[in-house]
C-alpha cells in the first residue's frame, strides 16, 4: 500500500476495508437487518447448504441488501434440506425448505424485497423454551 | 480473495493475555487452518473487551456470541461445535449471576447494557495492529477534516464547545489548554501524551493504547496542528510492554501511510511521534515531573506557573494531555461539539472510563456517560458485591481521592459532584470495599503508597505523609489515642495547604475522607481498641468457648507457636501473650468453639 496523499486516498482505504469489516459492524444490531440462518448440519451440508449460504452472502452483497447470514445447527426438517430461516426486521421468522440457488434467488427477490411469500414454507410446529 | 463468513475476535489485552489468550489465538488459527476454514473464518486479536473478570474473552461474529474464560484447550470445541456445526458451546457462555441463565449475546449482559463507549469505541472490535481496520471505523478522517477544511482556531473552538475536560484527573478544559499553548509564541512546541498511568487499580489508558493506539496518534496530530507543534512525545511506563509494542507498530504503520511525517495529506503540516519511557514513578504522572523525567532529570515537580503550556519540555510550550482525553478527540471532530456536549451532566460532558476493582463481581473496564450514579455502576454494571456481602465504601481517584459511602450511592458521578462529596474523579479507578474492610487500614494502605512514591523534594509531603502513616499504624496497632485523630486532621490540612505538587496536596484525602465518613470506626479503634472488620490483627483476641470445646486438641496441634494448652477431652485455653493471631485454630476447629473478640 502506498502513501495516503489526500482525503480521497484515505476514503478509498476506508471503503475497501469497510467491506471486510461489515460483518462485524452488522452484528452489532442484527435486529434491524434481514437475518438469514442456514441450517448446516450434516444433512444440510450434504444437500448443498454451504453453496446456498455462499449464494446468500454474495447476492445480498451484490444487490446491496443489508443482511446478516449465519449458520445454525440442524433445524429438524431433514426431509426438506437445505432449510433456511429468514427473519425480516420486526417480523416473525419464516422457514423455507428445499432451498437451492434458484429458490434462494426467489426468496431474496420476493420475500426479502417485497414481503411476498414464496412456496416451500415450512410451518413452525414447535414451541421453544424462550416462547414459554 | 477470501470471503469471510465469520469473525472470531479474541481479546489480546494484558489481562486476557496473562490468562494465555495468545496461546488460545494460536490454537484457533491452527485448527481453523487444519479444517480448511481459513477462507471462511477470520481469527483476530483485538484490544480489551472490558470484562476482565471473566477473561479470556472470545466473541464470534456475526451472531455476537460472547464466550468467557476460554482456555487454549477450548479452541477445538469452539471450532468443531460452533463454527462448523452452528451449536453454541453452552458451558463457555456467560451465566447471569441473578437467574443462572446462559447469555449468548453480549448485548443482553447487564455489564454492557448501560455502557456508552466513546473512548473505548474500538477496543475489542478492531485489530489494533492493523491501521486499515482503524481507518474503516472513520480513523484519521478527523485529522483529514482538520487539515483540509479547518483552521487551528476552528478546531480549538470545537474542542472548547464540546466541553471535554482532562480525563487524567484534573478536569481542566482541553480546548482551553490547547488555546493557551497555541497563543504561546515559540519556534518549537511539543504535544505530550501522558501515559504514565499510576493510580493503583486503574488501567484504562493501558487498554486504550493496547486496543486502539491509532486514536491517540490521530488526536496528538490534531493537537499538534492546533497548537502549531510538529513533535509528539508519548511518556509511557516501561511496565506496559504490550501497550508500547502496539503503539510502536501503530506509529510505524501511520508513517508508512504518510499519516505521520512530512506534509501530511498534502498539507504543509508535519508531525511525528516518539516514545519516552518512564520507570513507573507515581509522581511522574504530574505534568511538570513528567517533563523533567523526559528531559533526563529526576522526576520531580516544579512550582506552577509557569505552566507547561507556556514553558515545558526544554522550556518550550508543551501541551500535556492524558491518553483517554486524546481518545475522545477524533470522535468529537467527526460528530461535532453539539453531539458530544449532549452527553453527560451539566458541567462534565461526554463519558468516563472507570476501572472497577476490589470486592465487586464484574471486575473490568467500563465506560458510562457522566452523571451515571455510583449505584448504577456498582450494582447494575458491576454486578454488585462479591459473595453477597454488604457494600461499605468505594474509593475513587486512587491515592489522591477519597472514600464514598452508602449515602453517596445515588450521587451522579461527575468532576464537581465527586469533589463536593469529598473525593475526586482522578483517572477513574474505583476500588469497591465490603464489610470486611477496615477503613483505618485502607487509609494506611494509601498512605503507605504515597510515602513510597513521594519524590522527597518538599518537606510537607516527604515528612508529613510519613508522620500520617506512623499515626495510622499506631492506631491499627491498638496504641492510638483520641488526640491522634485530631493530630491526623491537623497534619492533613497542613500538608494539603503547603505541599508543592498535586501528589502531596491530595495525599491526605484518603485519611480525611475516611475520618469524615467512618468516624465511629476510628473512635472504636482508639477508645475500645476494637476493629469491627477484624482486619487489624493487633486488636483481635482469640478465645475458646468452654461450652463448645470438646477437647479434640485439633487447635493445639495446629497452633504454630504452641499457645494453646489443654488436656485431651478437656477444655482448651489460648495464652494471649504467646498468641500471634494467625487464626489457624479457628480454621481447624470443627465445633465453632474458637471466637474473636
Amino acid at each position: 500500500m502506498g502513501q495516503v496523499k489526500s482525503l480521497a486516498d484515505l476514503r478509498k482505504i476506508k471503503e475497501n476495508q469497510q467491506g471486510k469489516m461489515s460483518l462485524r459492524e452488522k452484528s452489532n444490531n442484527p435486529e434491524s437487518l434481514v437475518q438469514v440462518r442456514v441450517a448446516m448440519a450434516t444433512c444440510g451440508i450434504a444437500s448443498g447448504a454451504k453453496q446456498v449460504m455462499d449464494f446468500f452472502i454474495e447476492e445480498f452483497d451484490k444487490r446491496n441488501i443489508q443482511a446478516v447470514v449465519t449458520q445454525t445447527g440442524c433445524m429438524g426438517y431433514c426431509f426438506a434440506e437445505p432449510t433456511v430461516e429468514v427473519t425480516l426486521p420486526g417480523k416473525e421468522p419464516v422457514v423455507f425448505g428445499y432451498v437451492d440457488a434458484k429458490k434462494a434467488d426467489d426468496i431474496i427477490e420476493k420475500y426479502v424485497k417485497n414481503g411476498e411469500l414464496v412456496e416451500g414454507i415450512i410451518p413452525v410446529n414447535y414451541e421453544t423454551i424462550e416462547k414459554k | 480473495m477470501a470471503k469471510y463468513k465469520m469473525h472470531v475476535l479474541v481479546c489480546g489485552g494484558t489481562g486476557c493475555h496473562a490468562s494465555q489468550s495468545d496461546l488460545l489465538l494460536d490454537n484457533l488459527k491452527t485448527i481453523v487452518a487444519d479444517k480448511g476454514l481459513d477462507n471462511e473464518v477470520q481469527v483476530i486479536a483485538t484490544g480489551c473487551f472490558g470484562f476482565c473478570e471473566k477473561g479470556p474473552i472470545v466473541k464470534i461474529m456475526p451472531d455476537n456470541t460472547f464466550y468467557t474464560q476460554v482456555t487454549p484447550e477450548d479452541a477445538r470445541e469452539i471450532i468443531e461445535e460452533h463454527l462448523i456445526k452452528g451449536r453454541k458451546v453452552n458451558r463457555l457462555l456467560y451465566v447471569d449471576p441473578e437467574n443462572q441463565e446462559h447469555i449468548a449475546d453480549s448485548k443482553h449482559m447487564g455489564f454492557y447494557k448501560k455502557q456508552l463507549r466513546i473512548a473505548l469505541r474500538n477496543c475489542g472490535f478492531i485489530d489494533p495492529e492493523n491501521i486499515d481496520e482503524y481507518i474503516a471505523r472513520d480513523g484519521y478522517e478527523a485529522m483529514a477534516k482538520c487539515l483540509t477544511e479547518m483552521t487551528p482556531q476552528q478546531v480549538i473552538d470545537v474542542m472548547k464547545k464540546s466541553g471535554l475536560r482532562g480525563r487524567g484527573g484534573g478536569g481542566f478544559p482541553t480546548g482551553l489548554k490547547w488555546e493557551i499553548t497555541n497563543r504561546s509564541v515559540s519556534d518549537i512546541k511539543y504535544v505530550v501524551c501522558n501515559a504514565d498511568e499510576g493510580d493503583p487499580g486503574a488501567f484504562m489508558d493501558r487498554s486504550i493504547l493496547e486496543g486502539d493506539p491509532h486514536s491517540v496518534i490521530e488526536a496528538m496530530a490534531i493537537c499538534g496542528y492546533c497548537i502549531g507543534g510538529e513533535h509528539g512525545l508519548v511518556y509511557i511506563r516501561a511496565e506496559y510492554p504490550l501497550a508500547i509494542n502496539r503503539l510502536k507498530i501503530a506509529i510505524e504503520q501511520a508513517r508508512e501511510y504518510g499519516l505521520l511525517g512530512k506534509n501530511i495529506l498534502g498539507s504543509d503540516f508535519s508531525f511525528d511521534i516518539e516514545l519516552r519511557y518512564g520507570a513507573g514513578a507515581f509522581v511522574c504522572g504530574e505534568e511538570t515531573a513528567l517533563i523533567h523525567s523526559m528531559e533526563g532529570y529526576r522526576g520531580e515537580p516544579t512550582v506552577k506557573p509557569p505552566f507547561p503550556s507556556v514553558s515545558g519540555y526544554f522550556e518550550k510550550p508543551t501541551n500535556v494531555n492524558n491518553v483517554e482525553t486524546f481518545a475522545n478527540v477524533p470522535v468529537i471532530i467527526n460528530k461535532g461539539a453539539e453531539w458530544f456536549s449532549s452527553i453527560g451532566s451539566e458541567k462534565s460532558k461526554g463519558t468516563k472510563v472507570f476501572a472497577l476493582a476490589g470486592k465487586i463481581n464484574n471486575v473490568g473496564l467500563i465506560e458510562v456517560p457522566m452523571g451515571t450514579t455510583l449505584r448504577e455502576v456498582i450494582y447494575e454494571i458491576g454486578g454488585g458485591i462479591k459473595d453477597g456481602k454488604k457494600f461499605k465504601a468505594v474509593q475513587t481517584g486512587g491515592p489522591s481521592g477519597g472514600c464514598l459511602t452508602e449515602k453517596h450511592l445515588d450521587v451522579p458521578i461527575d468532576y464537581d459532584n465527586l469533589i463536593a462529596s469529598g473525593s475526586m474523579m482522578g483517572s477513574g479507578g474505583m476500588i469497591v470495599m465490603d464489610e470486611d474492610d477496615c477503613m483505618v487500614s485502607v487509609a494506611k494502605f494509601y498512605l503507605d503508597f504515597t510515602v513510597e512514591e513521594s519524590c522527597g523534594k518538599c518537606s510537607p509531603c516527604r515528612i508529613g505523609n510519613k508522620r500520617l502513616y506512623e499515626i495510622l499504624d499506631k492506631i491499627t496497632q491498638g496504641k492510638g489515642t483520641r488526640e491522634d485523630i485530631d493530630r491526623l486532621r491537623n497534619l492533613s490540612t497542613v500538608i494539603k495547604d503547603t505541599a508543592l505538587c498535586g501528589l502531596g496536596q491530595t495525599s491526605p484525602n484518603p485519611v480525611l475522607s475516611t475520618i469524615d465518613n467512618f468516624w465511629d470506626e476510628y473512635i472504636e479503634h482508639v477508645t475500645d481498641k476494637k476493629c469491627r472488620s477484624g482486619q487489624c490483627k493487633a486488636l483481635l483476641q482469640y478465645f475458646i468457648d468452654a461450652e463448645n470445646c470438646v477437647g479434640c486438641t485439633a487447635c493445639a496441634r495446629n497452633c504454630p507457636v504452641n499457645a494453646i494448652a489443654g488436656e485431651r477431652k478437656g477444655i482448651h485455653v489460648i495464652d494471649q501473650t504467646t498468641c500471634i493471631k494467625c487464626g489457624a485454630c479457628m480454621e481447624k476447629c470443627k465445633f465453632n468453639a474458637v471466637y474473636i473478640k
